[in-house]
């Protein structure tokens, strides 16, 4: 259903950079994800991962390459189009919106303007939010990191995208709030077999769900493979795995 | 309660000249007012300078004044879910309508009051309404306080809104007021003062939003001279195209009370917002803080909603619907 070709993302000199030189955040990577998979990316910090997301969300637009998706070349395409074909975005860190209630946010996100309280209750107690409370909040300052990302969560579970981009889902989120957000996952992935979920993860009980496994190094694809291929590799043997250089790089400094 | 003022129903017990609204009218009434058909409680509707309509209701009483133009709302003591609408509309150029309209609130009292001004301006010439309003709170009373401002109309002719209002809060009564400019004022100059007994409190928000070549300036100063006092002032704003507004509220704590200013404002295009908020402790233990910012509209915001289809148009619509609801 997706396809990157020799992708690039390329962040030039004196743009968001640090120094004179340019510096390339994908490098010619290609990958082809097929419908009804539960994926799994995960890989070091600074690797591309978050930036291949937006590529595919249109959050970023490639320097090289093209995207496609369900046969539609949409590499330049706004992110309000690639949304109505169907992909979904569940930030990192959520944006906060000044004045506007839980259920508005949840209700443009499904479409549905006139959606029933109840049916708005149903994504937020998804999440572990118990909605009497939430539907009337603002999604200003006056959440916590923990609750907005929970609502974040919702708005994707309320738009049920084809593609599901989650970036670190896990991210602030308490363990007891986890457990709830794992289940939603693992529902979400059962209940609907043409849809497609790709999760951004270091978190081993959300790679444990998956079916495959991608790891991102470098700004390419440094492996990929079945949850039991790739799995054991990351979490036991991180001083042989490639993903993990820099730990095994500060080790030797350190001993 | 029981009473309802029908518009236009010729007013009961009206007094002064009575005038037919039109379609214009009645339809700035809906936005600045709320009012339908049939409005509950107490009425007094006027239209360039003269009075419309005007309905008591069991618990309020409405009369015009014998030295300015205006009027003097009594409100019994001890009511309760009292309505009072009082909208103003101007439909005609060259039009200044100055009027004084004070509300004296009897002790206990529960009222829910609605002023506001449309102005209709399909010339040349100025049209421009300055309404002074005075509200006298008796202890215990409960006043939430809704005023609308709107302009409209195809003239060069320059719609004109300067409100002032005065507030005095007896001891522990408490007022919520919501001021807002809608759209379409040319130019406005509101003036926002008052004063708290103990145990008082104000919850003050005004949402403003300017565009085109419009200037707004507001300043509110309240002084809470009880023990036990609390103002809160909420001030948001969006300048757009050339507007520029400039925002001055200041608290003054003279006693053991607390006080929070909070200005946000949404900055467009080529527009120019200036914000000042003041705090003035003249007690040790009055508790102040102020919060002001100014700031374009987020772009993670735009984006977001971008991400659950909206386009980037719809997107900057909604955020800016929401800061001002």
């Amino acid at each position: 259903m997706l396809e990157l070709k020799n992708v690039s993302y390329t962040v030039k000199a004196g743009k968001d950079s640090y120094d004179d030189r340019d510096h390339d955040i994908i490098r010619d990577l290609s990958l082809t994800v097929e419908p009804g998979k539960l994926i799994v990316i995960t890989g070091p910090n600074g690797g591309g991962k978050s930036t291949l997301s937006k590529l595919i969300m249109g959050i970023e637009e490639p320097t090289a390459g093209t995207i496609s998706f369900e046969g539609t070349d949409i590499t330049h395409m706004p992110i309000d189009e690639r949304a109505r074909l169907g992909i979904g975005y569940g930030f990192q860190q959520p944006a906060r919106f000044t004045g506007m209630k839980v259920s508005k946010l949840i209700r443009i996100a499904s479409g549905e303007k006139h959606m029933s309280s109840a049916a708005c209750n149903k994504y937020l107690s998804a999440v572990g939010l118990c909605s009497a409370n939430y539907l009337d909040r603002d999604v200003d300052k006056s959440l916590s990191g923990g609750e907005l990302k929970r609502i974040e969560i919702a708005t994707i579970l309320a738009r049920n995208p084809k593609l599901a981009i989650f970036d670190e889902p896990e991210a602030g989120i308490d363990l007891w709030s986890f457990d709830k957000l794992t289940a939603t996952f693992e529902e979400l992935h059962k209940g609907q077999p043409d849809h497609t979920i790709l999760i951004i993860s270091h978190q081993e009980r959300i790679m444990q769900m998956a079916d495959e496994i991608i790891v991102i190094k470098d700004g390419q694809v440094a492996r990929r493979g079945s949850r039991d291929e790739i799995y054991p590799t990351l979490m036991f043997s991180k001083n042989q795995d490639p993903a993990c250089g820099f730990t095994r790089a500060a080790e030797a400094v350190t001993y | 309660m029981a009473d309802t003022a029908t518009i236009p129903a010729p007013a009961q017990g009206a007094t002064g000249s009575e005038v037919d609204l039109d379609a214009i009218s009645r339809e700035m009434l809906e936005v600045i007012a709320d009012m339908h058909g049939d409005t509950p409680g107490a009425v007094n509707i006027r239209k360039n300078g003269c009075l419309a309509c005007r309905t008591n209701s069991e618990h309020v009483t409405i009369t015009s004044k014998t030295d300015n133009p205006g009027i003097d709302i009594h409100v019994d003591a001890g009511c309760k879910n009292e309505h009072v609408h009082i909208p103003v509309v101007v439909t005609e150029e060259g039009v200044h309508d100055v009027v004084y309209n004070d509300f004296f609130i009897g002790a206990g009292a529960d009222v829910y009051i609605v002023a506001g001004c449309g102005i209709h301006n399909g010339g040349d010439k100025d049209a421009e309404h300055d309404g002074i309003h005075r509200f006298f709170l008796e202890p215990g009373s409960h006043v939430v306080y809704v005023e609308k401002h709107y302009g409209e109309g195809e003239g060069t002719g320059a719609r004109i809104l300067n409100p002032t209002t005065e507030v005095h809060l007896g001891e522990g009564s408490s007022m919520e007021m919501e001021m807002v400019q809608i759209k379409g004022v040319s130019s406005t100059i509101r003036k926002t003062t008052g004063t708290l007994e103990a145990d008082a409190k104000l919850v003050i928000t005004e949402k403003l939003m300017t565009h085109g070549e419009q200037h707004a300036t507001s300043d509110l100063d309240f002084e809470m001279v009880g023990d036990g006092a609390t103002v809160r002032v909420i001030s948001r704003s969006v300048a757009r195209g050339n507007s520029v507004q400039v925002f001055h509220p200041n608290v003054t704590g003279a006693a053991a009370c607390r006080g929070h200013v909070q200005c946000d404002s949404i900055i467009m295009d080529n527009a120019r917002v200036t914000s000042i908020p003041a705090i003035d402790a003249k007690s040790t233990e009055a508790q102040l803080v102020h919060e002001a910012a100014i700031g374009k509209i987020a772009g993670e915001a735009i984006t977001k909603l971008m991400t659950l289809g909206l386009t980037e148009e719809e997107a900057e619509e909604q955020i800016l619907e929401d800061f001002l609801s």
